[in-house]
């Protein structure tokens, strides 16, 4: 039997301690021999078993403590490394709350109400790593970009680059308010995809803050808004399903965004905006990338759900086809921005650029489709569906 | 029938306990309902008029409530206990500095005791004071920190109160129950190594549910059945059993009031009939 000496300490200075602490080392309903030597001890062992639920009787060497086998049980909540066996559970248990994954987590814990709470529907095993990425991969606005560098464009071109910015950040804010919400409904269990969906969040601020900026430099407001791009957007909101959503957003939205952005670093008339876009296109790269990874992982368990995104873009193309799609004023805008002036043989060439880009971003989404398993046809067919509002 | 308990209301969390009973005892198609007290007194006296079928009791309540029945030829059972309900002790402390040994130093010092009706804090240590041969008044000076009359001790406050004036010198020994003692240890009112223990009283039990004279059986059998199945990992009835001070209920028993009815007989507390004797006691 498992014997501890407490010596003269006493239960008003922590003797409780080094009895609990032999309690953990043994099975229920086994026992520990207990001595001491503090006045009372014994008395006050007694006091502290009737509170705690343990049985105490006296010994002719000291006092026998029996563990009881009323403690609460604790429920197994997978393991914290992610690499390991079962680190990760299929359908993690509700009264797992907010515990950290691994945590022995006692039972009698109340239960939490997360909507997303099982492994199919939100994981990604490249999740860890991109957070990673995402983390060293974060940029300080104030010192990545180059906010002092002299420059001045034609008032209709500058014109031109405030329309843009006016309609990234509505779709910005778009793809912050998407995985925000998914967020907050998410089980804590899927750390890593909380960590990625809270970097991406921490991403669309950053990037709404410096498209405002460059907005602002020359002293412009926001230019127009139109219903057709918010209508677009909305769909993205309305989506309840976070698969589904992901796939819009990140996979198609974001995807075809990268397009836009490395269009702009190539071709906008400042170096601002297109220092602004180089960084934006890295995050968004890893956006799209954390989308594939998870519904790669979804179609390899369950492959009937690539019907269901199918559905899903030919119903927000339904949705969308009475709206006007993308803002003219930004159509014009980026071939202004690709042309730099109004000269026609200027307009020629911002003109064909941006059919080059309407090019490049179907292409995209038709690579994208492809390793997602749908057919070229199938994949031709949802690619050109995607709205036309880009995102 | 509704079976209908009495419970005092000595904290706000009463309520918060006895309706969560009551939602547990419906879900499981137990027809109960609750009456609250502001004291012991009238709910005992409610037992033998047939307000309600069954009582939470505290120890005094019990030992009154018994002789109230054997005066009438009636008969009150104790059915269920907390687990923390069996085997107390209370301890006599002092402060380490105050170079008081054992009881018998106590001789013309000033003890704090709880409130006057309370059993683990006044009745039963001043019995065993009687005992060593030290009676209030006479041989030392008794300080009651009377908290709540009628409420029979539930309310810890008074024995806080008693260890805060221990620490601070008003008293030169305090009496408490030996788990308030390390809960006030714990929580920093009784400073670690401060204090020693000079006295304990012998084991006694504390509350129970008392059945009333007119108690159905086979009601209080069904409540008792439910009572025992509450499981500590049952999430809904956790936190009663959290605020009631237990981890699982146990079924009564009445070998623990020993020393409670010697008290209330050498203190004159309660007569043979169950009437109140001692003066000065508001509830």
């Amino acid at each position: 039997m498992l014997t501890i000496d407490i010596e003269d300490l006493g239960f008003d200075s922590g003797a409780h301690l080094l009895v609990k602490h032999a309690l953990g080392k043994i099975p229920e309903g086994s026992q520990i021999l207990v001595k001491g030597s503090s006045a009372e001890w014994a008395g006050q062992l007694r006091a502290w078993c009737r509170m705690t639920g343990h049985s105490f009787a006296v010994a002719d060497e000291g006092m026998l403590v029996t563990k009881s086998a009323g403690n609460a049980s604790a429920i197994f909540s997978g393991r914290s490394d992610p690499g390991s066996p079962d680190a990760v559970l299929d359908r993690p248990p509700a009264c797992l709350g907010l515990a950290a994954r691994g945590a022995q987590v006692e039972a009698g814990s109340p239960e939490f109400d997360f909507r997303l709470k099982e492994k199919i529907e939100v994981w990604s095993e490249n999740a860890a790593d991109l957070y990673a990425q995402s983390v060293a991969a974060q940029w300080d606005p104030g010192k990545s970009i180059d906010w002092n560098i002299a420059f001045d464009l034609p008032d209709e071109i500058e014109d031109a680059v405030s329309q843009v910015m006016t309609y990234l950040i509505e779709n910005e804010n778009a793809a912050l308010v998407v995985p925000a919400r998914f967020l907050g409904t998410l089980h804590p269990h899927f750390r890593e995809v909380q960590a990625v969906l809270a970097m991406q969040i921490a991403d669309e601020a950053r990037h709404i803050e410096v498209f405002t900026t460059r907005l602002r430099m020359k002293g412009r407001e926001p230019a127009l808004s139109s219903a057709g791009g918010q209508a677009s957007l909305k769909t993205l909101l309305d989506e309840s399903d976070f698969s589904v959503a992901g796939f819009l957003l990140s996979v198609l939205g974001e995807g075809t965004f990268v397009s836009l952005l490395h269009f702009l670093h190539e071709h906008a008339p400042d170096p601002v905006t297109r220092q602004i876009a180089k960084l934006a296109a890295r995050d968004e790269a890893r956006h799209v990338a954390f989308g594939m990874g998870h519904l790669l992982a979804r179609l390899e368990s369950e492959p009937e759900f690539r019907h269901r995104l199918a559905i899903a873009v030919g119903e927000r193309h339904d949705v969308l086809s009475t709206t006007s799609g993308l803002n003219t004023e930004v159509f014009d805008a980026l071939i202004l921005l690709a042309a730099g002036s109004l000269e026609p043989a200027a307009i020629a060439s911002g003109f064909a650029k941006v059919q080059e880009l309407m090019r490049d971003m179907h292409a995209g989404r038709y690579a994208r489709l492809l390793r997602l398993g749908f057919g070229p046809e199938e994949a031709g067919r949802l690619a050109s569906l995607h709205t036309r509002n880009f995102m | 029938m509704t079976m209908v308990m009495g419970a005092v209301a000595y904290a706000p969390k009463v309520v918060t306990i006895w309706e969560g009973f009551k939602e547990y005892f419906r879900k499981n198609g137990f027809d109960f309902d609750f009456v609250l007290y502001s004291n012991y007194e009238r709910q005992v006296e409610a037992q033998f008029s047939g307000e309600i079928d069954i009582a939470w009791n505290s120890p005094l309540a019990w030992v009154r409530a018994e002789k109230m029945a054997k005066a009438r030829g009636l008969q009150v059972k104790s059915v269920a206990m907390r687990d923390t309900d069996l085997d107390l002790s209370s301890v006599l402390v002092a402060r380490n500095d105050s170079g008081i040994g054992e009881i018998s130093s106590l001789r013309g010092k000033r003890i704090g005791f709880g409130a006057i009706d309370s059993p683990p804090a006044t009745l039963i240590p001043k019995d065993h004071m009687r005992a060593e041969g030290l009676v209030s008044g006479r041989d030392f000076a008794a300080v009651g920190f009377d908290v709540l009359g009628g409420k029979h001790g539930d309310h810890i406050g008074g024995e806080r109160d008693a260890a805060q004036a221990l620490i601070s010198g008003e008293i030169d020994a305090a009496w408490m129950i030996d788990g308030n003692y390390l809960a006030f240890s714990k929580e920093g009112t009784i400073p670690s190594g401060s204090t020693r223990i000079i006295g304990r009283t012998g084991l006694y039990d504390h509350c129970n549910f008392t059945t009333s004279p007119d108690s159905k059986m086979d009601e209080v059998d069904r409540f008792v059945e439910l009572l025992l199945g509450m499981q500590w990992e049952d999430p809904e009835v956790r936190p009663l059993l959290e605020l009631e001070g237990l981890r699982k209920w146990l079924p009564g028993r009445d070998s623990g009031y020993a020393l409670l009815e010697r008290a209330v007989e050498d203190e004159k507390f309660y007569g043979e009939n169950g009437e109140i004797l001692i003066a000065d006691y508001r509830y």
